[in-house]
Order: structure tokens, then C-alpha cells, then sequence
């Protein structure tokens, strides 16, 4: 198979699909629609809480799906002992900045069950060599929430709160964090002082262990462990500790990760351990995954200068068999071919073969 | 290079003049002239200039590595952006404001006039009032003489053109002043350069 015809996006999900695979993923097929209450009890976990739903012709309410991982827990077994990999490439439906919905091809996997430490390493593991798989250069940020809510329990803020603060510490906005806890009177200087740690894992963990105790302190434990199995790992991707990395902490707890690519405009990969959502959809295992979003995969490919290699002219009277055996032989060189009457006003060649004029058996 | 967005007007004007004053200056910018974009190689700069509103756009698809924004637009668009930095320029208050004496007592719908929809909805959805929102693009003051509100949600600087409208500051919703923002993907890639910049201008900020 020639792998130049296919779009950068498809070879990646040929190679993502192999990598899973090989790691004992097995390919979940879903089907485009789910029970729009599945979406409803969870909506705080999608990215948007606009659906496209409809009603089916037994009168109950569905969506267009917005997500993958909820549909895989459902359909997971809950069983202490088990557990179970999946992996899969599907459309889900979103909408954009614009306000209407757009089709974004996603790619990814879910472990789900009795996970261990090994099963957070492959997983992280795994995003990482996705990310190799699509680009070189890329990075992996990570962070565990283990430190967040440990440190946000420290403050003793109340819930609302702990959510502006949330996304101070999300944008980065140290200024909005100090005002923040100074306006509420809380006592948030190791909170503060932990949101501006970023960067290479050596120095940001030395950093967060003069301000991490208690429960704080094992999550860094945990943190520390991961990031010294992921570097003996070596790979391309540089891996990196980001305390902004935040997410709902309802859903996520452990260990939640994105992946960058150089010259993309968004993160290309996101992912974590999702045990809150486990217990929310009364599962009493664990699980995690990520998902790659084949969408900001930014074509890079250079564009053509022509749409085909040779332009074949002939006319009424030449001869077909012979006009047949030349666009073989050209293809065989591996150029394309056109066959005209005429040059095309809309059609770029980088060669034209004029046969026209040439009678059948000349 | 980093790519800068800035934002056009006396604001933009403003801002620049810090950026030179922490050393990253681009001389061809201070030419007249139609030009939109200036680049300085030896320093890996290119500014350009965009319509305030649109600096966040720009920045959260990646054409601009950081820019500077106001509050309010980051507050009604909630762009996923990092926010660096305050850089305490532009600075006003984003207000309800109604005619002098108004009293809203609670018992019916409010209706409030205002360019900023999302900041106006959850005002007053932590304060479980029920509102009628009229969105309007300008000369928003005018709603509340003419009957068309009771309230608007607005930008107030001076707080002149209220008074001279018989208009009044009713509540203060949050402060607005210019921030350093950047995009989330490229930070992991620029973050020596950008850092060294929003210290720069920290510095510069807090004196």
C-alpha cells in the first residue's frame, strides 16, 4: 500500500490503531447515537453542555454523541479482579466558537478496573508514544490532582470558591489567585506558591516538595514515581510537570496529562484518571484514558504544486489500447495520470504528453 | 519570534510603550503609516496590531503567541488563554448603572441593557435575580432614558457621560484592566522567552 495517499490524519489513526493493539487495546465500536440522559447526568464532564439530540421513532430522547469514555464505562463490567483496555477511533459531535456543531475525529483508549501502578504508567506511556507516532518535538504535561485538592482543602474555601480559584490556577493568573484568597481572607500562600511551579520534573518536584505535606505529600509520592519509570523510557517527548493542568475534580483525581504539538494552536491530547466518574456512573473500579483529537492535527503536508504528474492528450481517433498501456507504464514510474481531450482550464500538470492527432494503428 | 497581538488605539499605544520600556522595542512601529505588522529579528519580536476585541481570538488560535486584552473581554469570552499578568493600564470598573434614584425592588423581571451578555447573565445568576437581557452594540446609556431597560451593564471610566445622562453607578460587578495573555500550546514551547518577558514587564508593572 502506498501510504502517501493517505491524509495525514489517517496514517495516524493506521499506526494508533497497531500501537493499541499490540498493547492488548481491543477496538470498541460504538454506535453514533446514546440515550441523551446518559450525557444529562454527566454533563459537567463533556466540554460543552450543547447537544444535538432528537427524538427516535419509540419517542425517547437521543443524542448525537458528544463523547466516547461514558459510553465505554457503561458498557464496562464491574467486576473486582477484571479489567478490561479498549481502544478506539470515532466522530464525536461538538460544537464550536461559531455556535453551530462541528464532526471531530477522535482517537484514544480507556483502562478500566482494578488498575495498579502499572496500568497508569502504560497508559501514560501509551499518550506519549502517540504522541511520537504524529510528531516529533512534542511535549507531555503532567500533574496529579491529588496536590490541588489537598491544597485547596488547606485554604478551607468553600466550594464556590474553590472553583474561582480552580480557574485562577488554570489561566495561570497568579494576581486573580493572591486578590482572591486576600478578598476571602484565606490563608492560600503554599497554594500560590505551588501554581507557579512548571517545567522540567527534576526542579518543579524539588519545588513543590519544600510546600507538599499530608495528603498533598502523596500525591507527590505517586508523582515522583511516575515521572522517574517515565524517563527511563526515553522517547522524543519531552515530558514536563504543569500545575495549571487542572481539571473537574468531581471526575478526576490522580494523575491527568496533555499533550502539545510544535506549530499547533491546542493541546492535540488530553487524558487522566477519572475515578469520581467511575463512582458517579456507580462503577466501584477505577479507570483511565486520554483521547488524541485528530482534528488540530494541523496539516502540515507541503501543498501540491499540481494536481497531477502527466497530462495524457488524445483524441476520437487514437488508440485506446495503446493510450492504456501508457498510463500503466507511467503509473508503474509512480506518476498520475489524467487523460484529456483538451488542457482543462482548472487542472495543474507538471507534464503534458500531446497524442492527439495520432490515428489508431500509426 | 514571539508574536505579540496588540490592541489598537490609545490603549495599544499605551502597552507598547511598556513593552519598549522593557526592552522590547520595534521602532518601525512608530512610523505613520498603514502598516499592520512590525518585526524586529534581532530581538525575535513581531507585533502587530488588531482590533481590541479580536486580540483573544487571535491568541487562542495560535496566530499570536501572547497579546494584551482587556478583563471585560476576557470575562465575556472566556478564551482559553493563559492570563500572565495585570498590566494595570486601561484600568475602569464594569458597573450597573440605571436613571439617578432607581430602586430595584425585587418584584418583577429587571431589564438589563448591556454589550456584555455572559458577564451581565452570571452577575446576576449568583444574585438568583431573574432578568430580561437586551443585547445592544452601542450607545447602550440610552436604554434606561428611553424606557428600553432599567438597568444597563456597562463599562464606566470616568463615570461623565452617566451624569451628564442623569445616569448613575447602581453596583460594581468587577474591575477591568489590561492583561498579558498567551496561548496554552505554545507556552510549552516559548516558555523561556515568555516568562523572560512577563518578569520584564512585572517589573516594570510594580514600581
Amino acid at each position: 500500500m502506498d501510504e502517501r495517499l493517505l491524509k495525514r490524519e489517517e496514517r495516524a489513526v493506521f499506526a494508533l490503531r497497531g500501537l493499541y493493539q499490540r498493547r492488548g487495546y481491543l477496538p470498541f465500536k460504538m454506535s453514533k447515537f446514546e440515550e441523551y440522559e446518559l450525557y444529562a447526568r454527566n454533563k459537567d464532564f463533556l466540554s460543552s453542555e450543547r447537544i444535538i439530540s432528537f427524538t427516535d421513532l419509540n419517542g425517547r430522547l437521543m443524542a448525537l454523541k458528544p463523547d466516547v469514555t461514558l459510553s465505554i464505562i457503561k458498557r464496562a463490567e464491574d467486576r473486582s479482579g477484571v479489567k478490561q483496555r479498549f481502544c478506539y477511533d470515532e466522530s464525536v459531535y461538538r460544537p464550536d466558537g461559531s455556535g453551530s456543531f462541528r464532526e471531530i475525529t477522535q482517537t484514544g483508549l480507556e483502562c478500566i478496573g482494578d488498575l495498579n501502578a502499572y496500568d497508569v504508567l502504560e497508559v501514560v506511556s501509551l499518550a506519549r508514544e502517540s504522541l511520537e507516532q504524529v510528531s516529533g518535538g512534542a511535549v507531555l504535561a503532567l500533574n496529579h490532582l491529588g496536590l490541588l485538592t489537598a491544597l485547596l482543602e488547606e485554604t478551607g474555601a468553600p466550594e464556590t470558591l474553590r472553583r474561582e480559584l480552580t480557574a485562577c490556577i488554570a489561566g495561570k493568573n497568579s494576581h486573580d489567585l493572591r486578590r482572591l484568597a486576600a478578598e476571602n481572607g484565606l490563608d492560600a500562600e503554599r497554594l500560590c506558591a505551588c501554581a507557579a511551579v512548571y517545567g522540567e520534573p527534576g526542579d518543579a518536584l524539588n519545588q513543590l516538595e519544600t510546600l507538599c505535606s499530608g495528603k498533598a505529600g502523596a500525591a507527590l509520592k505517586e508523582l515522583r514515581e511516575l515521572f522517574g519509570l517515565l524517563t527511563q523510557g526515553g522517547g522524543s517527548t519531552r515530558v514536563i510537570f504543569d500545575f495549571s493542568l487542572v481539571s473537574d475534580t468531581q471526575y478526576y483525581n490522580g494523575v491527568v496529562f496533555r499533550g502539545y504539538l510544535p506549530g499547533a494552536a491546542e493541546s492535540v491530547l488530553a487524558g487522566g484518571e477519572y475515578d469520581g466518574l467511575m463512582r458517579r456512573m456507580g462503577h466501584r473500579t477505577r479507570g483511565i484514558g486520554f483521547a488524541l483529537y485528530l482534528d488540530r492535527l494541523e496539516e502540515r503536508e507541503r501543498e501540491r504544486q499540481w494536481d497531477v504528474d502527466v497530462l495524457l492528450l488524445c483524441d476520437r481517433e487514437s488508440d485506446a489500447a495503446a493510450i492504456l498501456t501508457q498510463v500503466k507504464e507511467l503509473n508503474a514510474k509512480g506518476l498520475s495520470v489524467s487523460v484529456q481531450n483538451a488542457i482543462p482550464e482548472k487542472l495543474r500538470c507538471r507534464e503534458i504528453l500531446d497524442r492527439r492527432g495520432e490515428a489508431a494503428g500509426c | 519570534m514571539l508574536n505579540i497581538a496588540l490592541p489598537k488605539g490609545r490603549l495599544g499605544e499605551k502597552v507598547y510603550d511598556l513593552f519598549e520600556r522593557a526592552g522590547y522595542a520595534c521602532p518601525a512601529i512608530r512610523e505613520p503609516g498603514r502598516r499592520l505588522i512590525f518585526e524586529n529579528e534581532t530581538l525575535g519580536l513581531r507585533y502587530f496590531w488588531v482590533k481590541p476585541s479580536d486580540v483573544a481570538i487571535y491568541v487562542q488560535r495560535g496566530a499570536a503567541d501572547l497579546g494584551v486584552a482587556g478583563k471585560d473581554i476576557l470575562l465575556e469570552y472566556e478564551p482559553e488563554v493563559y492570563e500572565l499578568l495585570d498590566l494595570g493600564l486601561g484600568r475602569c470598573r464594569m458597573a450597573v448603572a440605571g436613571r439617578r434614584g432607581f430602586y430595584d425592588s425585587g418584584e418583577r423581571t429587571l431589564k438589563v441593557a448591556t454589550k456584555f451578555q455572559n458577564i451581565a447573565s452570571r452577575y446576576y445568576a449568583a444574585q438568583s435575580r431573574d432578568i430580561d437581557l437586551i443585547p445592544l452594540n452601542g450607545s447602550i446609556e440610552l436604554a434606561p432614558i428611553l424606557g428600553l431597560s432599567d438597568v444597563i451593564v456597562d463599562i464606566v471610566e470616568t463615570g461623565t457621560t452617566l451624569k451628564e445622562n442623569d445616569l448613575e453607578v447602581l453596583a460594581e460587578v468587577v474591575t477591568i484592566s489590561a492583561r498579558l495573555i498567551a496561548n496554552k500550546a505554545a507556552y510549552p514551547f516559548k516558555t523561556a522567552e515568555i516568562t523572560e518577558l512577563t518578569e520584564k514587564l512585572k517589573g516594570l508593572v510594580q514600581t
